[in-house]
């Protein structure tokens, strides 16, 4: 089914027939009948007719529309329309110059080119559909009373379809009947959303009580139900029956089209929808089309080129008015008449031939210039593809583009917006540690493992042997803890082997599990909790035997059994086992569906059933069904002995063994024999499998899960039925989710709710302190809060476990009302939303978890390397502040040394000072500072900048006034800061600042951060993220990359481009995204230059004939010269020069500056291109002009060497301007000429008087035995080039670029190079590569320091630090406002500065050299600075702390009244560490 | 270290052999991973600065050699127009008389080397002018019978004279050059005609198969139904009463003068003297050319001349290219040693 991502562009077919079939019937819903019953009253009376069959047509052109079609829209694309126009110019005799058809050829070349791509991809897409359409799947059919094989494209609207287990589904279909015994179906969605879980479906719920087969015959109800749309997750509708009883239907009960059924052997359904009106065909959009940067800029360049054509034009036909004019009424005997005989005006031919000049000069309009741009994208994306360095082998995916005409903006970004969890981290979550009941359990162990991980991940890096590794580990393994040992078989084989091949065998093995590495998977329980679940189970089931009621246990124990019950049921973790088709590892329970009706409430909680329920009835069910359940498990052999050796395994600090006698199949280890392979969770999201292994190691597994209920097993208990009577999913307004069972042991009405630990605590019961059990309460939560704010400095991801118990009156209220909320028509949603928010409240808290999210492999290399490429990096992440500001220095997005800015406002007031308060400091503190840094003027005496350096290095420094600040915002105050009022100031802010980092960032809030950096300051952005959140911020950016990682596709789905690993960000960013750029700007202004030249070798021609748009190069090489002579060598340059090395490239970061500040091709190097061009036109016009004047030669033995000399002119040009020479170079211009002879032998050889007008018979073959004509193709190209080549000689020799750097570096033997660059950082002050680091700030850290110490603390230290109050701002500004004036004149003076947009006033003088602007202080001050406001009204305050890395706590207020009411919490934390 | 490197990249790829799962992978070849051996041309100064002298010192050579060959070649160029009163052929230019003839008197006074070639030249003639350049019948020129009757839209307005073809069509051929020159020398005071060779002036591929006469014999034949152009005041093919094949759209001054010149200053070859008596070339002395003046030029400011020259082996007397030859290469040496000093006052120091 893959082939239906192919099927890309789609939307407008289905759209038009769409249109055409709503005609008939304009309702709002659609009505679908059966076919069956219709049948026999075939096509007008069938009420399906209107509906799109299930034949899918992607296709743009049939036959005879392909012509029309493609032709239309090619006239889309304004240039086309251009050169066709003159073409047919050329077709009016008064103004024609070429053979009109030969000036067709290029017109019709260039349009054939494109419309032989469109009709190759459209063949494509026939050919898919045409598979698609011929698939087979079993209709049932009303005269043969059976389900018969069928094609897809048969199906109708209405029909009855037959689907078994691992079949595609053909269409939408409501699923009716399954053979599964629970009335489910799973389906894999993995080609809709890329979310390799199985998903359930349920079958209608009229149809749940079904006993025998399904009847198609008997079914005679209607479905109303919505209109086609393309939201997967939404279905609404009703059954009707017969009975006039309407049943809702849900998008549970919906089946989409291009899923596969797993898990399920049998299911009849009846289709909804059909062909394009799927779900899945709606979802299908196109291929994005975006314009790249240097796209916008050439476009302004071919508008120049345009204006410049028309100069040219005019002045052509201006002089041909006046050479006519000159003549008078003597009429010279060369001139001719017009067709009547008459004599034309001279204001007449000058209109005439201003047309003609049109048509011959046409060629400086490069009408290849667009194709050869898309051929040259095409190989750069083939190439990106290729790479090896952005293949990743474990998931076996590489680098996708998907967007194929943006492959240069790759190297000119200029901050990237990146996600955290997923794209920065692993998103494998690791189990780390937890709380319960105010006890924290650290499972050192555990972190022990992890740690082995790591080393294990790098050691691999280096080294891969199998033997090397594979002892060591066992002996880790064996002194680890022998729980450990309950590892699968094969999962331990995992470990053993350890590679990341192996990882990878195995990740294809379990391909269908996401989450589920062995990493994950193999949690060590710490061993005092893994006591204390031993001892609450037995006393459980002591009291079980005993009939004790349950709540006799102590609370800190049942404390622990709820919390792991909760982490095993609080969830929508669904079980499959692996070695087996997902067919019957779930067992069969009398319980039904979630409560769904009061009567049914009433029915099923009776106070009888209640009572003689509890144990027995959950036990008895569970017999049976386990039974039925379990035979399967139970007969493999060894079940028994693996069920021994466990046993002996159980470490012996718990109970006896007999004390856990129970039933072999309440055992509950069978899940973990080696035969039966373990169980499988498939979980939605990382976090959630994360917590179900973490409770499997301790043996509260999760077995089963149905709609409506949960098996769990715990140790001594067996496994127990959880009945489930709600699910209230997480929503990430609610931030967490709860679940609604009835607990099998003690029959109470529980819930049992996930949060993040914010919105749980605010959640939990208040609590009165006045008895004892409250006060453990509250010191409990006090206590919990404290682990959770360790964990989140730990760099952990928290949640609360928290649960409440209801009585039946409670439930039944709120039961009442949950239920109106459900069947509400209107706003079901909200009310639903509301529901939720009533049922969790007054909770109990549990515990809480820290998951770890482990870094990806090179984040923090690749952070470090893109921040010295001059990119500003921002991480929006919905997690907790304290949790990312801990990621973000393990990633090293912010430094010890990094002073942190910390913005928490309540109101919008209160971020309004925060951020003026902001402001100030940072002016206070760098412009000062840095202002007597300049006047100190310690520069070391060589770094001495070129006079051009300055210039380019400052238009960054005007964009980008970085120090070394980082900044971090919440979401809350990131909503008031993105407000209208305050973004100029937000932004000032935070583009001063090194790094940016806002927590608790909602999806919209994301993407209004990239939209406001992106408009206002103008900068290319990129955004990278890996799930559905991220997807707005993926789209709003220029370049947006998916991470195709575990969460699903959304994010790749938006994407421009999509990457395996962060880290192969940078490659992608500096090898690539630099070589496409400088390709491209280099091929487009090679291509201006070309054509320029060309041209202008006929103009300069028009003073010699009179203006009459004569021209001495044959019509033939005018036409083809682009075309075809010139055309090859560019396409491999511009697919193949590499400027520098991609080893260089990655190990000078700032290479890549060269791109952000469009080095390669900025405005004016445009018009030096037309100079040069101009230049060398005069050269090469006026050498044969000379070298023939006065001699009897005639026109085009004149105007060929002329063409040949501009040919390779043209050609060494390029070649000065390829840096790197491979065989595929040097054939391509060998082609090039060769091909520019034999055409013109042959041309001038083979037909004497078919070329009019020119036939220049024979020229070509008499010039070759003229010296003369050698003669002239030597000196010629010489004299041309001459200047350009003396100024690259001199430039890259006495001032290279820092990318002419990189390449002599190139040419150094590797070990002097590796010891150049590791004594590091280049000589930047040397005549030969002053190259001055790019960043500002990256010329004055320490580390770019060429001398290598570090400059002297500043000794304005003290004074900062008073610095916060009202006064010094002042202060400082006086002092700044010296600093700008000793400044300015040298600003002003710098060309090529781009204005920044202003922001604020404070900002005003703006643009700053880079000396002084950038000199950070860069004493190793570790301090923080926190601006926090109280929410109220409060002084503000400037904070400064330790931070928190360091564990020093040195806090002190700045002004006595301004000590911070921090949180209590918070303010414990420290006390705690 | 290394060897264990190596050895878990073999066990990778033979694994890759052996499971074909891995379809991804992308080929490890020298050109998709773009690491195709390449040449980098470094711009530095031990490249281009031997390279500079060396290609000066090349074009200095070519320069010098071009400059005295060029220097060898004799030049004598007349013009007759008859713009000054003192010229002869003041009255020709000015009056309408039909067949005005005219004498111009001459002497060279060391011998002009042969073989000699003699030119005509005009100036301030466009025969580039566009409209002029097309307007002429390639078919028809080519000897194609049915071009005769209905010749080309191109040839218009001198396509038809009173809807009569004309033939050969167009401006081109229209305005063809009809001045005649014959030279005389003057040995003793008695005028000895000079011999001029008309053969062989046109391009041997016009000749042979560019243009054609059709094959209808006589020749005049062909023409029947058809007018000779409006200018004309022999039909083609009576333009060499002299020699019969040298007639119709073979005959060589046609042939000189369809072949456009690409500047409005031109010289075209009128005949060349190879006469056994002058195969030394025109000796010293005093020389008459009888000129019989009919090509109408004051009217655009045009000026007509005659030109004896002898050819080198690059053609004839162009001092240009020579002098661009040592103007380049003294240019390249200049900058190599401007380069040079640079170097010397920068680069070195740094090199460690």
């Amino acid at each position: 089914m893959a082939r239906e991502g192919e099927d890309a562009g789609m939307a407008k077919a289905p759209k038009r027939k769409r249109q055409k079939k709503r005609k008939p019937k304009e309702n709002k819903t659609r009505t679908v009948h059966a076919n069956v019953l219709h049948d026999c009253a075939k096509g007008d009376e069938n009420p399906n007719r209107h509906y799109a069959n299930n034949e899918i047509k992607t296709t743009k052109y049939t036959v005879l529309s392909f012509l029309p079609k493609n032709l239309f829209e090619q006239f889309h694309r304004f240039a086309n329309v251009y050169f066709v126009f003159i073409a047919l110019l050329n077709f009016v005799p008064v103004v024609n110059t070429f053979q009109p058809e030969l000036a067709l050829t290029p017109v019709i070349f260039i349009l054939s080119v494109t419309a032989i791509k469109d009709l190759w991809e459209d063949y494509r897409r026939h050919r898919s559909d045409k598979e698609i359409n011929h698939m087979d799947c079993l209709v049932y059919s009303r005269g043969e009373k059976r389900y018969v094989e069928k094609y897809w494209k048969e199906v109708r609207v209405g029909d009855f379809i037959r689907l078994r287990c691992n079949e595609i589904l053909p269409a939408d279909v409501l699923l009716l009947s399954s053979s599964d015994p629970d009335r489910l179906c799973h389906i894999e969605t993995a080609t809709l959303d890329g979310e390799t879980n199985l998903k359930q479906r349920q079958v209608v719920r009229s149809f749940f009580d079904l006993d025998c087969e399904f009847d198609p015959l008997k079914y005679n109800s209607i479905i109303e139900c919505e209109k086609p749309n393309n939201d997967l997750n939404r279905f609404r509708g009703y059954i009707i029956h017969r009975s006039g009883r309407r049943d809702a239907l849900y998008k549970e009960n919906l089946l989409l089209r291009g899923c596969t059924i797993r898990n399920t052997e049998e299911a009849v359904g009846i289709v909804i929808y059909a062909g394009h009106e799927t779900k899945a065909m709606l979802n299908n959009n196109g291929p994005r089309y975006k314009r790249s940067k240097l796209e916008r800029q050439m476009n302004v360049d071919v508008f120049w080129c345009v204006i410049i054509l028309l100069v040219m034009c005019l002045f052509a036909a201006a002089g041909h008015g006046l050479w006519m004019f000159q003549y008078g009424d003597k009429r010279p005997v060369f001139d001719v008449l017009s067709p009547e005989g008459t004599d034309l005006s001279p204001i007449m031919s000058a209109i005439y031939l201003f047309l003609t000049m049109i048509i011959v000069l046409q060629v400086l309009i490069p009408i290849s210039l667009f194709v050869s741009i898309e051929i040259v994208k095409i190989c750069q994306v083939y190439f990106i593809h290729q790479d090896m360095d952005l293949y990743d082998e474990e998931t076996d995916s590489h680098l996708q583009c998907r967007a194929l005409n943006i492959t240069e903006d790759l190297g000119q970004m200029q901050y990237i917006f990146s996600d955290k969890t997923g794209t920065l981290t692993d998103n494998k979550m690791v189990f780390r540690r937890c709380t319960v009941a105010g006890v924290e359990y650290s499972h050192d162990a555990n972190a022990k493992r992890l740690a082995m991980y790591q080393e294990m991940d790098s050691e691999e890096e280096d080294c891969m042997s199998h033997g090397g590794t594979l002892p060591r580990r066992d002996s880790v393994t064996s002194h680890q803890s022998a729980r450990v040992v309950l590892r699968s078989h094969s999962t331990k084989s995992h470990r053993r082997t350890g590679s990341r091949a192996e990882a990878k065998r195995a990740s294809i093995l379990s391909k269908h599990t996401a989450f589920s590495s062995p990493m994950e998977k193999d949690i060590t329980p710490d061993p005092q909790l893994l006591d204390k679940v031993n001892e609450c189970s037995s006393q459980m089931d002591f009291m079980r035997f005993h009939s004790q009621p349950m709540s006799q246990l102590p609370s800190d124990l049942s404390d622990i059994i709820d919390f792991f019950i909760a982490l095993t049921v609080c969830n929508t973790v669904v079980v499959s086992s692996p070695n087996q088709p997902r067919h019957k590892v779930r067992m069969r329970f009398e319980l039904k569906s979630p409560v769904k009706t009061i009567e049914d409430f009433i029915k099923r909680f009776t106070p009888s059933r209640l009572t003689s329920g509890s144990n027995s009835s959950s036990s008895s069910s569970l017999n049976r069904s386990s039974n039925k359940g379990c035979s399967s498990l139970l007969s493999s052999p060894s079940a028994e002995s693996t069920l021994t050796k466990l046993n002996e395994e159980t470490p012996p600090g718990g109970l006896e063994p007999g004390f856990s006698a129970a039933p072999p199949c309440y055992d509950g280890r069978p899940s973990w024999s080696p035969e039966d392979g373990e169980l499988r969770y498939e979980a939605e999201s990382p976090d959630e499998a994360a917590l179900v292994y973490a409770a499997r190691a301790y043996k509260c597994s999760l077995v089963g899960r149905l709609p409506d209920h949960v098996t769990v097993e715990l140790p001594h208990l067996g496994r127990l039925s959880f009945e489930l009577l709600h699910t209230l999913g997480f929503d990430s307004t609610r931030k967490r989710m709860s679940v609604v069972v009835r607990h099998p042991l003690t029959d109470q009405i529980t819930v049992y709710t996930k949060g993040a630990d914010s919105v749980i605590m605010e959640l939990i019961k208040p609590l009165d302190t006045g008895n004892s059990k409250g006060r453990r309460q509250k010191k409990i939560v006090c206590r919990t809060q404290n682990y959770l704010n360790l964990y989140a400095a730990d760099g952990l991801r928290t949640l609360c476990i928290a649960k409440k118990v209801m009585s039946k009156e409670e439930y039944a209220c709120w039961l009442q009302r949950h239920l109106e909320a459900e069947t509400a028509i209107q706003g079901r949603e909200e009310l639903l939303f509301q529901s939720a928010l009533r049922l969790e409240t007054n909770l109990h808290l549990l515990g809480a978890t820290g998951i770890e999210d482990r870094l990806q492999d090179g984040v923090p290399e690749t952070i470090a390397s893109l921040r010295r490429a001059g990119l500003q990096i921002w991480v929006l992440t919905g997690d907790k502040q304290e949790t990312a500001v801990n990621i973000a220095y393990a990633c090293k997005l912010l430094e010890p040394d990094e002073e942190i800015l910390t913005l928490n406002a309540d109101s919008h007031e209160a971020c309004a000072l925060l951020l003026e308060e902001s402001l100030h400091y940072i002016q206070a503190k760098f412009f000062c500072s840095s202002g007597d840094q300049s006047a100190t003027a310690d520069f070391p005496p060589f770094e001495i900048y070129p006079p051009a350096s300055p210039s380019s290095s400052s238009s960054h420094a005007a964009h980008f006034l970085v120090h070394r600040l980082g900044l971090v915002i919440d979401g809350r105050t990131l909503a008031y800061a993105l407000d209208k009022s305050l973004e100029d100031k937000f932004l000032a802010v935070a583009r001063s600042c090194r790094s940016v980092l806002c927590c608790r960032s909602t999806p919209l809030q994301k993407s209004m951060v990239v939209k406001l950096v992106r408009n206002k300051l103008r900068v290319m952005t990129l955004a990278i993220g890996d799930g559905a959140n991220d997807v707005s911020m993926i789209q709003v950016a220029d370049v947006g990359v998916g991470i195709s990682g575990q969460e699903g596709m959304q994010a790749v789905m938006a994407s421009d481009f999509a990457l395996p690993r962060f880290r192969y960000l940078q490659k992608l960013l500096l090898v690539h995204g630099h070589w496409c750029y400088s390709r491209l700007a280099n091929m487009i202004l090679y291509f201006f230059y070309k054509n320029a030249m060309f041209v202008a070798l006929i103009f300069w021609y028009q003073f010699y004939c009179g203006f009459s748009g004569s021209a001495m190069i044959d019509q033939w090489y005018l036409i083809f010269f682009n075309l075809m002579f010139s055309a090859f060598p560019q396409l491999i340059t511009g697919t193949l020069d590499k400027d520098v090395s991609a080893e260089t490239l990655q190990q000078l970061p700032h290479l890549y500056v060269n791109g952000q500040n469009s080095e390669e091709y900025k405005p004016y190097m445009f018009w030096m291109n037309m100079i040069d061009s101009f230049y060398q036109s005069l050269v090469c016009f006026f050498i044969p002009y000379f070298a023939y004047a006065d001699s009897d030669v005639d026109l085009f033995t004149w105007g060929t060497p002329i063409t040949t000399i501009a040919l390779f002119t043209i050609l060494l040009h390029l070649g000065i301007e390829t840096k790197t020479w491979t065989w595929i170079n040097w054939l391509s211009i060998a082609f090039s000429v060769a091909l520019f002879f034999s055409v013109a032998l042959l041309y001038n050889a083979s037909c004497p008087t078919c070329y009019s007008p020119s036939n220049p018979y024979w020229t070509m073959q008499r010039l070759l035995q003229d010296p003369l004509f050698y003669l002239l193709c030597t000196i010629t190209p010489v004299a041309a080039l001459l200047p350009r080549y003396f100024y690259r000689a001199c430039q890259s020799t006495l001032f290279p670029n820092p990318v002419q750097v990189g390449r002599q570096l190139d040419k150094l033997p590797a070990d002097t190079r590796r010891n150049i660059l590791s004594l590091g950082r280049l000589k930047t002050g040397s005549p030969l590569s002053p190259a001055p680091p790019f960043l500002p700030l990256a010329k004055l850290s320490p580390a770019k320091d060429p001398r290598g110490t570090p400059r002297a603390p500043v000794s304005q230290t003290d004074e900062e630090h008073g610095g916060g109050g009202p006064a010094a701002p002042a202060r400082s500004r006086e002092r700044l406002s010296n600093v700008y004036s000793s400044v300015s004149t040298e600003t002003d003076t710098l060309p090529y500065t781009k204005d920044a947009p202003p922001l604020t006033d404070w900002e005003a003088p703006g643009q700053s050299p880079p000396g002084w602007t950038a000199s950070t202080p860069l004493a190793a001050r570790a301090d923080g600075v926190q601006l926090s406001l109280p929410p109220v009204g409060a002084p503000q305050c400037v904070k400064y702390r330790r931070s928190p890395q360091e564990g020093l706590v040195s806090e002190h207020g700045v002004h006595p009244p301004a000590h911070r009411t921090a949180p209590a919490a918070e303010q414990s934390l420290y006390t705690a560490l | 270290m290394v060897g264990k490197g190596v050895a878990s990249r073999l066990r990778r790829e033979t694994m890759v052999k052996d499971e074909q799962e891995s379809s991804n992978r992308p080929d490890n070849t020298a050109f998709t991973q773009q690491r195709l051996p390449a040449w980098q041309p470094m711009l530095s100064a031990g490249i281009v600065i031997p390279g500079f002298v060396l290609i000066g010192l090349a074009f200095i050579g070519i320069g010098v050699a071009l400059f005295v060959t060029s220097q060898g070649i004799q030049v004598l160029e007349i013009d007759y127009t008859g713009v000054e009163q003192k010229s002869p052929c003041f009255r020709c230019a000015n009056s309408n008389e039909k067949n005005c003839v005219c004498n111009l008197e001459f002497s060279i006074d060391r011998l002009l080397k042969g073989p000699v070639f003699f030119y005509y030249g005009l100036t301030n003639y466009f025969q580039n002018y566009r409209r002029y350049g097309v307007s002429k019948d390639d078919n028809q020129l080519s000897g194609d019978l049915d071009y005769f009757q209905s010749p080309s839209d191109t040839c218009s307005p001198y396509e038809y004279d009173n809807n009569v073809p004309i033939v050969p069509c167009g401006s081109i051929a229209n305005s063809m050059f009809n001045d005649t020159f014959k030279l005389y020398q003057t040995v003793n005071g008695v005028k000895k005609q000079v011999p001029l060779d008309g053969k062989g002036i046109a391009w041997w591929s016009d000749y042979n198969i560019k243009y054609r006469n059709p094959s209808v014999t006589p020749l005049k034949n062909a023409f029947n139904g058809t007018v000779k152009p409006i200018f004309w005041s022999k039909p083609a093919y009576e333009l060499d009463p002299t020699d019969s094949t040298n007639n119709g759209f073979i005959n060589q001054d046609f042939l000189v003068w369809m072949r456009r010149a690409a500047l409005p200053d031109f010289r075209k070859l009128y005949r060349r003297i190879t006469h056994e008596d002058y195969k030394e070339g025109l000796p010293a002395g005093n020389y008459s050319l009888e000129i019989s003046y009919n090509y109408p030029v004051l009217s655009f400011d045009g000026r007509k001349k005659v030109v004896f020259s002898n050819v080198s082996w690059m053609g004839g007397k162009n001092e240009f290219l020579g002098i661009a030859y040592l103007v380049i290469g003294s240019l390249c040496v200049f900058m190599s040693i401007v380069m040079l000093i640079v170097y010397a006052k920068f680069k070195f120091p740094e090199e460690d």
